[in-house]
């Protein structure tokens, strides 16, 4: 027989949010438990009037979606909280934001639109933007080329269940070359599936194609995360909710 | 004099190893000072991984006393994985501080924690990477100063080639010394360079600079004396005390990691000291007397900690918690004032006593009654007078039943082995302690939904108590034992399945017992170990028994002893021990009485309830048992979590002004 604690069941979500940050500098090597981590205690030092789940351990409700890999900078992680009380996201923004450390920036805060749909529904790809080092861009344009004549790329992508073969041309939408100051930058879509094609994968891609092996460790950021949409670019996945907040004006009331 | 930055160099390397989050800083609450704004810098080390030395108390304690400071900065350090080492010493990239990346080298004190001995080889590990010479007497002005500190530096001689001093008990005021010392030198223009400052650090109450004395032996391999090499320093050096705990509110910030570490909670001392007086307790021992926080200054502890983290759990700290003189009416409080806030507060591992589950009870309230753990550490009546923890067989079963009747799931029994005098069947008699604790709590509980853990570990001697004499009981020893209790507790299986048995084999004990008994000869041990590679020997997964005693054989032989000399040999009334010129203020004669009472089976009681029993510790060290009641109590304030704050939410107004409105004594 489960015993339930007592008092009264924890009061209900009233108010969801959606957040954007970042993961910048250092902080690139947070891993997505790390990240959770001091998520949850930023909220609690905020203030911020979480809703939990029932039960001896309650949990805040936060939804964490597609999480940047461990070592790579992000421009566009997303999550959801629910809220037991309705708050001023802007407000909810700024005392998260202070409460974070330096490199996890709150970059936007929405409240969910209604009839919107799911959040991480609209989260299907991710532009990366890859420096690499010592590598010259010309070098690196004929690799992208070969790839993108490629129809198939098999790469051996590490997993919990050791080395697992992948497609990772398939995840591919699109990709460029630029050059910056000592290396070649790759512009990359990458489509989110099942397993996720990360930049290591892309990059072992490339060094199949084109025997393309960067003499030192690349460098991921993830600019932007969110739907393709028809021109092959990723649309702003708090776009919906922005317009749904602006149709309803007036409420809430900021403090 | 600029110092840069590792980071940059450091990056590249990080890509490559296991978890990178641990050496890139950014904690919360880390802080971070212009190194030339500041005459004095520390760098502070806790010998361990990351995970591990994070939550370390004394060295947050010390961090923050020392950045508070105008002219001081500290910075802290921790053992590197071998991953990264490896890419470190590949890539010449030195042993670094978190918050600015920072080269150990270039700071003027490397100040290292040790709670157990077994950080040794991480130690030279560290000095290696810095660059810094493993030798004392190879280092130049250039080089930090190396200091050790914690409970391990109560016998220091092992590590005394490597550290240029050790200090001895509590670490706040003397780190301030230190650093005085060490301005006032440098404005001077350095005069005399190294030996100069060691010179006036080792006349610092509380400092033991090693190289300053000589020890000589006896053809029977023992010490025959003790000598200070020059006329300036003490002959005997005394351990600090600090009085009066709410003086020293720290850490008022603990750090919070990124990374995921063994003690996902803040901690607040409750007390410092310990007087019940378990005989094989070195902490008890060393860190008297009592001295208590009082209940209004760990209820601003707690608050302003919880504010300053967003933790979600308070353990309650100290070496007995529940012999707080106001624990009963601190947890009441406490569990007021943070009730229906997702708060946990938590009691470490307390005696076996009824009033423990009403104080468990009390602090989860809100129904999270997971587990809680109780320490009879001896397995028989006979063996618990021994060493001083009396409790008798019916108090033990019906305490552990009125946790289990309160709803408590799991219980935690922490036993040792080994001890002085044990035979096989005072460790058998844990196997039938833990079955009638069973029976009767499936009786109490009403289901058999219950679990009991048996949680037993091998006893190692130390220095300052009244069993460091005692015969160390030998790795086989203590297998043989934990095999006969795990055979007794498996014959039952209805029973047994109920019951859980966590223990670890005999050997590294045994090493830890070599190193925390040792004198100088064992310096050459630690040394050769680290040579063939040894390092992390807290990790059983980098823990080589067998390089440990080939070197200790090796290294041992020309002085005519070993390691059974250092550990399963009994040491006389008259011997002169490596740690008796470092005082813990304990009187050698009351140890030794003691140590004869123990084999007696003779009690000794708690001088916090009794008259002084003449133990030494507060007439040698000029102070006195600190203890309330005080009288006072909790007022009542709008706790984090309790609800929205002003600015968040739409409709703070209300929410907070009844908060505050309430008051906190209402049941
Ligand atoms: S000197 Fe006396 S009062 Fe002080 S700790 Fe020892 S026994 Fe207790």
């Amino acid at each position: 027989m489960a015993r339930q604690p007592d008092g009264p069941p924890p009061p209900p979500t009233v108010q969801k949010l959606r957040l954007r940050y970042t993961k910048r500098g250092p902080l690139r090597f947070a891993s997505h438990r790390d990240l959770a981590r001091a998520l949850e205690r930023a909220l609690r030092r905020a203030q911020v009037p979480m809703a939990f789940s029932a039960g001896f351990s309650p949990h805040p409700k936060i939804s964490y979606m597609g999480a940047a890999p461990t070592g790579a900078a992000s421009e566009a992680e997303y999550v959801e909280i629910g809220l037991s009380a309705r708050c001023d996201p802007e407000a909810v923004r700024v005392a998260l934001d202070a409460s974070l450390p330096p490199g996890i920036d709150v970059l936007e805060c929405v409240e969910a639109g209604e009839g919107t749909g799911g959040l991480a529904e609209r989260l299907d790809a991710t532009r990366w933007r890859i420096d690499l080092a010592g590598v010259d861009p010309a070098e690196l344009g004929d690799a992208v080329a070969a790839l993108l004549a490629a129809d198939v790329v098999t790469v051996a992508k590490k997993t919990k269940n050791g080395p697992r073969d992948i497609d990772a041309r398939a995840a591919v939408v699109s990709a460029s070359v630029s050059e910056g100051a000592g290396c070649a930058i790759l512009h990359v879509v990458v489509r989110q599936l099942t397993p996720t094609v990360r930049p290591d994968d892309v990059l072992a891609a490339l060094a199949a194609v084109a025997d393309l092996h960067p003499p030192l460790p690349p460098r991921a950021v993830r600019e932007a995360q969110g739907r393709l949409d028809d021109s092959g670019e990723v649309a702003d996945p708090l776009a919906q909710d922005r317009e749904a907040g602006s149709r309803c004006q007036g409420e809430p009331q900021p403090v | 004099m600029t110092v840069e930055s590792l980071y940059p160099r450091l990056e590249p390397l990080l890509a490559q190893v296991q978890k990178p989050i641990q050496y890139v800083g950014g904690e919360l609450n880390a802080q971070t000072k212009p190194w030339d704004d500041v005459a004095v810098h520390w760098a502070l080390m806790y010998p361990d991984a990351y995970e591990v030395g994070l939550p370390n108390q004394g060295l947050m304690i010390l961090y923050e006393v020392l950045n508070e400071r105008a002219d001081a900065l500290a910075e802290r350090t921790y053992a590197v994985w071998p991953d990264l080492a490896g890419l470190m010493r590949a890539n010449g990239v030195g042993q670094f501080t978190l918050e600015n990346h920072r080269p150990v080298h270039d700071f003027d004190f490397l100040g290292v924690s040790f709670a157990t001995e077994l950080g040794y080889t991480n130690l030279l590990d560290a000095l290696d990477l810095a660059g810094v010479p493993l030798h004392a007497v190879d280092r130049d002005e250039s080089h930090p100063v190396v200091v050790a500190g914690g409970h391990a530096a109560f016998n220091p001689e092992p590590v005394s080639d490597f550290v240029d001093c050790a200090v001895l008990g509590d670490g706040e005021q003397v780190v301030g010394d230190m650093t005085d010392v060490h301005s006032a030198w440098t404005a001077a223009g350095r005069p005399g360079g190294r030996t100069e400052l060691l010179a006036r650090l080792s006349r610092v109450e509380g400092v033991y600079v090693p190289q300053f004395y000589a020890v000589s032996y006896l053809p029977d391999g023992t010490i025959a004396a003790f000598t200070p090499t020059r006329d300036d320093v003490p002959t005997t050096i005394a351990k600090r005390t600090v009085m009066d705990l709410d003086e020293w509110p720290y850490p008022k910030q603990p750090l919070v990691p990124l990374a995921e570490s063994v003690h996902e909670r803040m901690s607040v001392e409750i007390f410092r000291g310990c007087t019940r007086g378990c005989r094989f307790c070195q902490a008890g021992m060393i860190t008297r007397p009592v001295r208590e926080r009082t209940i209004t200054g760990i209820g601003s502890m707690v608050d302003a900690g919880l504010k300053a983290t967003g933790y979600e759990e308070v353990g309650l700290l100290s070496l007995s918690s529940a012999d707080h003189s106001e624990i009963g009416q601190l947890a009441k409080e406490l569990a007021d004032r943070y009730e229906g806030t997702n708060t946990g507060l938590s009691l470490p591992s307390t005696r076996v006593d009824a009033f423990n589950v009403t104080l468990a009870n009390e602090l989860s309230r809100n129904g999270r009654r997971s587990g809680l753990t109780f320490a009879p550490e001896g397995g028989s009546e006979r063996i618990r007078r021994v060493i001083n923890k009396t409790v008798s067989k019916e108090d033990l079963v019906r305490t552990v039943t009125t946790a289990y009747a309160n709803g408590w799931r799991q219980v935690k029994l922490y036993f040792m082995c080994g001890l002085p005098t044990e035979t096989d069947e005072d460790v058998l008699e844990i196997a039938e302690l833990a079955v009638e604790v069973i029976r009767a709590g499936r009786e109490a509980a009403g289901n058999k939904d219950i679990r009991c853990t048996v949680s037993i570990g091998g006893f190692v001697p130390k220095p300052h108590t009244p069993f460091q004499w005692a015969s160390q009981a030998s790795a086989e020893t203590i297998d043989h034992r934990l095999r006969v209790l795990r055979d007794a507790i498996n014959a039952d299986r209805r029973i047994g399945r109920s019951i859980g048995l966590r223990y670890h084999d005999g050997k590294p004990g045994v090493i830890e017992g070599l190193l925390s008994r040792g004198d100088r000869r064992v310096g050459r041990v630690i040394e050769r170990v680290w040579r063939d590679g040894g390092h992390f020997d807290g990790w059983s997964e980098h823990f080589s028994y067998d390089r440990w005693a080939t070197a200790a054989a090796e290294e041992l032989a020309p002085f005519g002893v070993d390691l059974a000399w250092y550990t399963t040999r009994e040491r006389g009334e008259h011997e002169v021990l490596p740690w008796d010129h470092l005082e813990s203020g304990l009187d050698k004669e009351w140890l030794w009485d003691d140590w004869q009472e123990a084999l007696n089976e003779d009690e000794v009681a708690d001088c916090r309830w009794t008259p002084c029993y003449d133990c030494g510790v507060c007439p040698t060290m000029g102070t006195e048992i600190q203890i309330g009641p005080t009288g006072r109590s909790l007022i009542p304030l709008t706790p984090i979590g309790a609800g929205p704050r002003p600015g968040v939410t739409a409709q703070v107004d209300v929410d907070v002004e009844a908060s505050v409105a309430d008051p906190v004594h209402t049941h």
